[in-house]
């Protein structure tokens, strides 16, 4: 099979992917065209949709439908649900969790992928499995335990003001790089199988140690596979919902995708405000997934397109 | 992975120093403790607490096989909850992993625009399904949603989410919207990666289109298959944020991580009783979680 790795960008569909057939009509391809119009618009109809919403009063939409021409558009909404959930404080507490988590996880995982796959250990292969296999249990599995272990275990002060391991952020992060961890030992320790091994023994030629040979001369030819990794993960971690959920009671301490609770009024809902809180919640993975495209793509498809 | 096989006994005589067998112990050592500590230890702690009764506070009983027989004959949301859960597997499995792979094999063809379809199909997976679950409220709610609103159901609107017999398949079409493109960029990636040649032999071997796809291409795309069909499997097992975020996964929208969610957190801590029904998923997941493995160690070993 072909160990066939996009590292940085995806392969354009090379210069001529398939030789299409010559007696091909034109036609085949208009219905194509129209199809994955239609199917890219029905796609992109619910967020635009919601924007659209969180646009417009909520007497517009009350009185008209959602589906009608706007008597008002402004960015009010915006300005309310950024206020009244105070988003900005949730915001800043999901980049407490997610940055030292994401940073942590490839920090860790990129060293297991370095000894599995190019100091060939005894036992590499177990440890893979040991990895890979615990990021495919459901989290509701590991959920309970993990709920009473936190319980548990005391912290000090300085660390934690509910004194505990539970309700604090120690939790969430620590929870995110072990249940992250496995995903990215498998996708990089994929990635690193693909580069050159003359280079380690050229390295090991030269005396470097286990230290040097990872961190000098592994981890910078990883680098796209790991500015991939980088943006999926902070993606996942930043749109987590139920880590926080379970290990968070202080709502003062809850990340951003939890805050969109504090926009549903008790007797009264305003969707259009939900809306505006939906989207500012969602901008920041779009803006990732706009700017890094190639990345975020590359990232996923990483651990798959191997033979 | 070629630890065993190549070479190994040749190398085997380059010994580490001591700086390297430190860091090899810290490096290693610290993801490890952390995957026991997060991952399998409680994975184990979960099935010994499921033969236990415990509020998480007071003593913990011994109950045998008590909160198995309760969950199977005297817990009313259980069956419903597996029957979602298997439906909902069948509804990403049937349905929304094909159709990623149809525009997957569509956007593959090299369509003009190619960049842009990708682009937007791929965009809902990277919204948290949360967001998901908010933007379905907005477009299926009964005072103003767009669908009624479309439908000309106003006055009497169809209560897509309330329905118990409905909300179950919004929620599905919902996931799917997101399950679609993911699946859509594994299989482009496996698609570009398969030789050219392969489909021009075909082609002159006389196959059409439909032959050179489900007969050349598809079985070539095996480890990308393997991976889609976990990640379906999974995605189907631990669905769990977006029907939370509609009514936290109640009146027809039962699953199996949602009842666990309720026993652990809600009013009366049922610990014991809430593991039973996370092994039951866990036994369910295992199966595919093997079955990928036994894959993944069959390719290592060809590598």
């Amino acid at each position: 099979m072909s160990a066939d790795i996009s590292t940085g960008a995806p392969p354009r569909p090379a210069a001529a992917p398939v030789t299409v057939p010559k007696s091909r009509p034109r036609k085949g391809r208009w219905g194509v065209h129209i199809f994955l119009t239609a199917v890219s618009l029905a796609f992109l109809a619910p967020l635009l949709l919601a924007v659209y919403a969180s646009l417009r009063p909520y007497e517009d939409t009350a009185q008209h439908g959602y589906f009608s021409w706007p008597h008002h558009l402004s960015f009010d909404y915006y300005r309310r649900a950024y206020t009244e959930s105070g988003m900005g404080k949730y915001f800043a507490n999901t980049l407490l969790i997610a940055v030292p988590a994401v940073l942590v996880t490839l920090f860790l995982a990129s060293f297991v992928a370095f000894a599995v796959s190019r100091l060939k250990l005894r036992g590499g292969l177990v440890l893979l499995i040991f990895f890979t296999a615990g990021n495919l249990l459901p989290q509701q599995v590991i959920v309970t335990p993990l709920y009473v272990l936190f319980n548990k275990i005391p912290l000090p002060w300085w660390m934690s003001d509910s004194l505990m391991m539970y309700d604090s952020y120690w939790a969430v992060i620590l929870v995110n790089i072990g249940f992250q961890l496995g995903f990215c030992v498998f996708v990089l320790a994929s990635f690193m199988r693909t580069l050159p091994q003359e280079i380690m023994e050229a390295a090991i030629v030269d005396g470097a140690g286990v230290w040097t040979r990872f961190w000098h001369v592994t981890l910078p030819l990883c680098r796209p596979a790991l500015a991939a990794l980088g943006t999926l993960e902070f993606t996942w971690i930043y749109n987590d919902f139920l880590w926080a959920l379970i290990f968070i009671s202080n709502p003062d301490k809850l990340p951003i995708t939890s805050s969109l609770n504090n926009l549903r009024g008790q007797f009264f809902t305003d969707y259009n405000l939900l809306a505006a809180g939906s989207i500012l919640v969602a901008l920041p993975t779009i803006l990732v997934f706009l700017l890094l495209q190639r990345h975020f793509i590359a990232g996923l498809t990483l651990g798959s397109t191997k033979g | 992975m070629a630890l065993t096989s190549r070479r190994a006994g040749r190398r085997r005589l380059r010994r580490f120093t001591r700086r390297d067998l430190v860091v090899l112990g810290v490096l290693l050592g610290i993801p490890v403790l952390l995957d026991l500590v997060i991952v399998w230890g409680p994975t184990l702690a979960s099935i010994g607490l499921s033969f236990t009764s415990w509020d998480g506070l007071g003593d913990i009983h011994w109950v045998g096989t008590d909160n198995y027989k309760n969950l199977f004959t005297n817990y009313p949301p259980f069956w419903p909850a597996v029957r979602h859960n298997v439906l909902w597997l069948l509804f990403l499995g049937l349905i929304a992993t094909p159709f990623g792979l149809l525009l997957a094999v569509l956007i593959d063809r090299g369509v003009r625009f190619s960049r842009f379809y990708q682009s937007t199909i791929y965009l809902p997976v990277v919204l948290s399904l949360a967001v998901v679950g908010f933007i379905a409220q907005l477009i299926l709610g009964t005072d103003q949603g767009v669908v009624n609103t479309i439908l000309g159901h106003r006055e009497n609107p169809i209560d897509w989410l309330g329905d118990a017999d409905l909300n179950i398949w919004m929620m599905m079409i919902a996931a799917s919207w997101r399950h679609t493109g993911y699946v859509m960029i594994l299989y482009l990636a496996g698609l570009k990666s398969v030789d050219p040649a392969l489909k021009e032999a075909a082609a002159i071997d006389g196959a059409n289109a439909r032959q050179t796809f489900f007969r050349v291409v598809f079985p070539t795309l095996r480890p990308v298959n393997v991976i889609v069909g976990v990640i379906t499997v999974i995605e189907a097992l631990r669905a769990f944020d977006i029907v939370y975020a509609v009514n936290k996964g109640r009146n027809g929208l039962e699953l199996l991580s949602v009842l666990i969610t309720d026993n652990i957190i809600g009013e009366a801590s049922r610990i014991g009783f809430g593991s039973a029904i996370a092994v039951v998923l866990l036994i369910v997941s295992l199966g595919f979680i093997v079955t990928f493995l036994v894959q993944e160690l069959r390719g290592a070993r060809d590598r």
